[in-house]
């Protein structure tokens, strides 16, 4: 069946990807970017008024987990792909930390063929760096890649040897496809929980030193600078973080950086009451790293923000702090969070903030999306900026509801979203028919 | 009657001056009681309190038991042993349970930093913090705020040495936030690995220098050195901790006479404390173990007076069908709480 043609009408068109910005008609067609400009005519198409919202690429995450196979009672791909959505997420890339890893091709075809059967938005699976992510053996990057992975990532754990770090850089070139590296130097995190500062010395937890992870990013860094490949640092948390990368982009090393929305919006003092929502790794970190990180993603230091979305069973989450996993939810918040948290209060302009969403994260992949350029898959977003609404527990399409941001009052959501043309989001509730 | 308002005491870091001082008050007034022939007082009859010790304790358990029994309440002991922890319940679902039984005071000991909080905003008996983690001992604290009072007859001005594993101690933490507001000036001394430099920002002196500390300090607290830090490579050696930062009485030959050396318990003696200065005459340990029987009844007393005032014993609605099996007689215990 051929997708209706849509006329978004009267919307703020917001597209970094060409420089975008202003009062417009978007017309998709066969699932394609048709036209945009003012006072479109298409008869016989579906309108879609978006007056007083903006109108922008569909969203793209370049780091959840969707649990599965294996780890269903956390996540499904169903449920994920309807938090995704939900988020205004159009693609979302998924880790390969499940059960069994995605370290072979015939994982990759599974997880594929599940995802096809939801067909909720696009999911790029990553494949593994190494064999069952033990940071010993490297996978068959080239089956990977055949299979269709969108790059490759061991996250969640870390690539201890260097050794092999530098030979995943060196052999990943042949696919052109970047290794995405959790940088943590597990001798330095040791059994800690939260970050090594005043709030873990207050409240008697074992740190996670910011050096944890910055020791890890100079050595990758260094590594790619020698052997070329593409590296992309994962969930950056540190204000020494943002400072290497910087240093290693102004030296034109081929690094790009995610950083998360709740590394954005909280600080460790989030851990005062001792709740493992706020329990994530990297850790929450100090006043001066949150700003770090928002200047960095506001000069580009960052290229994307990506929501590492972690759901975790409440059985899992209400154990004690040093018991209860690592990681929190993300998709569903993330553009109300960061409005409310960053564009409200003027630190963050909201192009920004759409490209930190769309054609920066397009890029770190090298894929064709993230742009309302004509002919482009049309992958939209639209989103009221002004709307208030509250996180509510009961409300989120994810399976689990480990978020940090339980209760907020945000400012500004996702209402409508199309993926390949295909209405799947109007006025903030799921199209009927992509109920599954 | 005190302005004591708390329902919980879970540290040392939530209360005002003006807290610590009702509870030292308040513990100076229940002292005579253990010297009483009959060493009991009605003021929490009917009242039960629950000693649910999660983590191995000898010394703060007895010290609960003891207080809670000279206030004449009826005790419920769990232990690791015995509790269905091991089955895998989590602590708050314990937690729960022991509430639906209707109980009044839960005193809390647990491995974990924190739980004791997570425990009093999930259920409405009192919680009193055993002990948690790394996290306080606020009795413990309690304790050492008394003793030194006792001994010294001030706290304000005083100059006090801790000395050990500050990193992991709660007694340390807890020790920190009460003399820090009652006046006193705190130095934290052992090695670098074991001694966090924020705690600089809680207001103490953070040292590594034990010889050149002891001659400025009015009293000195000992911490007890788990032998485990060694194998997690905190500090190369047991002996060099010892010759660094144990006390013997080389080492107190450069304080003042009138020093006083205290210790938490258990002594790992020959480690942090040699034994003629655990048991020498500048040692008050063994006030500190006597001290903590009146502290931990004023605890006791204090937090179950504020449960009393919402006339919240024993009736509750049944938290539903599971309390009901567990529910026992309502014991009478209106007229004996407004004391």
């Amino acid at each position: 069946m051929t997708p209706p043609r849509i006329l978004i009408k009267n919307g703020r068109l917001v597209d970094p990807s060409c420089g975008v910005d202003g009062i417009a008609d978007l017309l998709i067609e066969a699932g394609r970017i048709k036209e945009s400009g003012k006072g479109i005519k298409a008869a016989g198409a579906v309108e879609v008024d978006a007056r007083g919202k903006v109108v922008a690429p569909g969203f793209i995450d370049l780091h959840v987990h969707l649990r599965s196979p294996g780890q269903e009672h956390k996540e499904t791909i169903f449920t994920g792909s309807r938090a995704a959505a939900k988020g205004g997420f159009a693609t979302v890339c998924s880790m390969a930390n499940t059960d069994p890893v995605v370290d072979s091709s015939t994982v990759v075809e599974y997880v594929k063929g599940q995802n096809a059967k939801v067909g909720l938005v696009n999911i790029l699976p990553y494949g593994a760096v190494t064999v069952g992510l033990k940071g010993e053996n490297l996978t068959e990057m080239g089956d990977l890649k055949e299979a269709g992975v969108a790059g490759f990532s061991d996250d969640g754990a870390s690539i201890m040897n260097a050794g092999v770090m530098r030979r995943a850089l060196e052999y990943s070139q042949m696919t052109g496809l970047p290794i995405i590296a959790h940088c943590e130097d597990k001798h330095l995190t040791g059994n800690g929980v939260v970050h090594q500062g005043r709030t873990s010395t207050r409240l008697g937890l074992a740190g996670i030193p910011s050096e944890s992870e910055t020791v890890m990013i100079a050595r990758d860094i260094l590594l790619v600078q020698a052997t070329g490949g593409r590296l992309h640092i994962a969930h950056v948390s540190t204000a020494g973080g943002v400072e290497l990368v910087r240093a290693a982009k102004a030296k034109g090393i081929p690094v790009t950086a995610e950083v998360t929305p709740h590394h954005l919006a909280l600080t460790e003092e989030a851990l005062g009451t001792y709740d493992s929502r706020f329990k994530m790794n990297p850790p929450l970190r100090s006043e001066a790293d949150v700003k770090a990180l928002q200047q960095g993603l506001k000069d580009g230091t960052l290229d994307a923000v990506a929501t590492d979305h972690a759901p975790h069973a409440l059985a899992e989450k209400e154990a004690e702090l040093t018991q209860a996993p690592f990681g929190v939810i993300g998709l569903e918040t993330a553009f109300g969070v960061l409005m409310t948290k960053l564009v409200h209060r003027g630190t963050l302009s909201l192009t920004d903030l759409i490209a930190a969403l769309t054609i920066r994260p397009a890029k770190v992949l090298g894929i064709d999306r993230g742009t309302l350029k004509i002919g482009a898959v049309a992958d939209v977003v639209i989103l009221d900026p002004e709307i208030a609404w509250t996180v509510d527990k009961e409300t989120f399409a994810s399976k689990s509801a480990n978020s940090p941001f339980l209760d907020w009052g945000l400012k500004g959501r996702v209402t409508d979203l199309f993926v390949g043309g295909k209405s799947v989001l109007h006025n903030s509730q799921f199209v009927n028919g992509d109920l599954g | 009657m005190t302005g004591w308002t708390r329902k919980d005491l879970l540290s040392l870091e939530d209360l005002s001056r003006e807290e610590l001082l009702i509870l030292l008050d308040q513990a100076k007034a229940f002292q005579e009681v253990s010297l009483r022939p009959i060493k009991k007082v009605p003021a929490l009859r009917g009242k039960t309190v629950v000693l649910c010790f999660l983590e191995p304790s000898t010394r703060t358990r007895a010290s609960f038991e003891l207080a809670a029994k000279r206030l004449s309440a009826d005790i419920l002991s769990i232990q690791p042993s015995s509790s269905s922890l091991v089955k895998g319940e989590t602590i708050l679902d314990t937690a729960r349970n022991i509430e639906a039984m209707h109980v009044d005071v839960v005193v809390l000991r647990y491995r974990t930093s924190g739980v004791p909080m997570r425990v009093a905003q999930a259920i409405k008996p009192s919680v009193i913090n055993a002990g948690d983690g790394s996290h306080e001992h606020p009795t413990q604290g309690l304790v050492d705020l008394f003793t030194i009072q006792q001994k010294k007859g001030r706290i304000d001005g005083l100059n006090v040495l801790i000395v050990g594993d500050i990193l992991h101690s709660r007694v340390a933490r807890s020790d920190l936030w009460g003399l820090t507001k009652l006046g006193a000036n705190v130095t934290l001394c052992g090695p670098p690995t074991l001694v966090p430099h924020e705690m600089e920002a809680f207001g103490a002196k953070v040292s590594y220098d034990l010889k050149k500390e002891i001659p400025k300090a009015d009293v000195l607290i000992a911490l007890r050195l788990q032998m485990e830090r060694q194998q997690d490579r905190y500090i190369p050696s047991s002996r060099e901790y010892t010759r660094l930062y144990g006390i013997d009485r080389e080492k107190l030959k450069l304080g003042s006479p009138d020093l006083i050396i205290m210790h938490p318990g258990p002594v790992n003696r020959g480690v942090e404390l040699s034994p003629d200065v655990a048991d020498g005459p500048q040692s008050v340990i063994l006030d500190q173990v006597t001290n903590g029987i009146a502290v931990r009844m004023a605890v006791l007393y204090l937090v179950a007076s504020v449960r009393g005032k919402e006339g919240a014993v024993g009736n509750e609605p049944s938290p539903g069908p599971e309390g009901d099996r567990f529910l026992e007689p309502d014991a009478p215990t209106k007229e004996l709480m407004s004391s």
